[in-house]
């Protein structure tokens, strides 16, 4: 348990100490919110949608958990590169506890990122519509940041170095993005479209969000939670699954 | 039991290459034992195996009475290691990096503060205890991990290259502690080297490795006996001979060398 927890705070105070990442994950959702928000909001109450600004926040919020959780699953590529790794592959504690102490680190940052991108939010005009129901907002928020931590874990244990990052970020954590309806309302698409985005995982995420934050969901928000709980699950067995065959 | 470390017909492949090749070799408990080797000869697979980081391809290796493969946690709480790169955290303070040490290990938490006060005391870095990691020097680095490798108490201490690119000041300063603490504690100290007076002054028994393979194992002066000669350089050159050697490959390089091969096969 203890070790749990301190791997926690190992990756909740690196989080802090790094300023200059927390402003740079900060800008991107920013950029989106206004350049999106804005450049199609008129389009899209125009097409009869309502306030984009509205649908878009909770696809936003979402964006950044996928993005803080996803690169934090990550680092333990640079963890094998500057040797830390090592330190707690040679201690005499389960690789399951190290795996999971930091999975839920990251997921801890995650939900931060999230929660700040809302404050965020909040300023350019978005409006939760049921406070009551924001803990459960941050339930979707937390869950994401497990699931997508483990899917970081999962692929770093795998990854030698940085240098296939580039694919993994074009090939994997983009498409997770753009398809899971975060930009865009998911009904009407083409049927391939259509059974991509209900693959991806994330999609039960932002619509999870979005029936928590504005009330309006593709899904039910039990089969969002169910199909994340899943997903989050089977990746976690996945990532511990991998970490534990991790050789240095 | 009198022997600390065990290693019986060990051999460690990557792919074809043969890094380790069924050595055989035992540490007795207390001693101090180098591994004396030009760069490329194994001694860093080696410990890897000893300290659990790597999976033996073929050989028993008991350490502490236990065998790395079957009892990998009563393995790993028997030694302390320091590598031959850092392992810190630079993110963290030497204190944290301590701190998180020990709990990784279990020490009770009422005792955990005096023990790394007197450790980072003993290597002066504690009125640095505060400081981020990163803004340590080489040294500084070597002597906080040192002193987190020692703070669980371990059985057996492994340092691998300890003293690269350290000044003779801290060299001789870390030698002293180890020597110290190897006679008072009976702790047992299994180092890698490829500087011959470190092995000559420090080590109780040696054992010269080149290629995976160990090619003399005893005292300095067995070894010079062994091969007639007067010091204990002139022995390693006529054991190794003079051919120079590359820079060991990392694990990771090795792997590059395997996926371009393997690229280059399908073309």
């Amino acid at each position: 348990m203890n070790v749990i927890y301190i791997l926690w705070l190992r990756q909740v105070k690196k989080y802090f100490r790094s300023r200059s990442r927390i402003i740079g994950s900060l800008a991107q959702p920013l950029l989106f919110l206004l350049a999106f928000g804005f450049g199609f909001g008129n389009l899209y109450s125009k097409a009869g949608g309502g306030n984009y600004i509205q649908f878009l926040a909770p696809g936003i919020i979402a964006m950044s958990v996928l993005f803080t959780s996803i690169f934090t699953g990550i680092e333990i590529i640079w963890d094998r590169q500057f040797g830390f790794l090592k330190e707690t592959l040679v201690a005499p504690v389960s690789r399951f506890e190290i795996m999971l102490g930091r999975t839920l680190g990251g997921a801890t940052v995650g939900t931060i990122q999230g929660i700040v991108v809302l404050l965020l939010t909040l300023i350019v005009g978005f409006r939760p519509v049921n406070i009551f129901l924001l803990p459960f907002g941050f339930l979707f928020i937390f869950l994401i940041g497990v699931l997508f931590t483990s899917v970081g874990t999962a692929i770093a244990s795998k990854l030698e170095d940085m240098q296939g990052f580039q694919l993994i970020m074009n090939f994997l954590i983009m498409p997770i993005f753009f398809l899971s309806g975060a930009l865009f309302p998911l009904n009407g698409l083409p049927s391939v479209m259509d059974i991509i985005t209900k693959i991806d995982p994330l999609t039960y995420g932002v619509d999870g969000l979005r029936g928590t934050l504005i009330g309006i969901s593709n899904f039910s928000l039990s089969l969002d939670f169910t199909v994340l709980v899943i997903a989050t699950s089977v990746f976690l067995l996945i990532g511990s699954y991998l970490f534990s065959k991790i050789q240095v | 039991m009198d022997n600390i470390i065990d290693v019986t017909s060990l051999t460690k492949k990557f792919g074809d290459f043969v890094a380790v090749d069924n050595i055989n070799f035992e540490v007795k408990k207390g001693e101090i034992f180098a591994f004396l080797g030009p760069n490329g000869a194994g001694k860093s697979t080696t410990i890897k195996i000893l300290t659990t980081l790597l999976l033996p391809t073929q050989g028993k290796v008991v350490v502490n009475g236990f065998d790395v493969l079957k009892n990998k946690d009563n393995v790993r709480k028997s030694f302390g290691i320091v590598f031959q790169d850092p392992s810190l955290d630079d993110d963290l303070t030497a204190y944290e990096n301590m701190q998180l040490h020990a709990i990784l290990y279990s020490i009770p938490s009422s005792e955990t503060h005096q023990r790394i006060k007197d450790l980072l005391n003993f290597v002066e870095l504690f009125d640095r205890k505060d400081s981020l990691v990163k803004t340590f020097s080489g040294g500084m680095k070597r002597r906080l991990e040192i002193a987190r490798g020692l703070l669980h108490h371990p059985k057996i201490l492994f340092l691998d290259e300890p003293t690269l690119g350290l000044d003779p000041q801290t060299r001789n300063h870390m030698w002293q502690y180890v020597q110290n603490l190897s006679k008072q504690e009976k702790m047992t100290v299994f180092f890698t080297t490829h500087y011959m007076e470190e092995a000559e002054k420090i080590a109780q028994r040696i054992a010269i490795i080149d290629h995976g393979r160990i090619i003399a194992i005893g005292t300095s002066k067995d070894l010079r006996k062994q091969t007639t000669t007067n010091s204990l350089e002139e022995a390693f050159l006529k054991l190794t001979g003079n051919v120079i050697r590359d820079e060991e490959a990392s694990n990771i390089d090795r792997m590059r060398q395997h996926r371009q091969a393997r690229k280059g096969n399908r073309r």
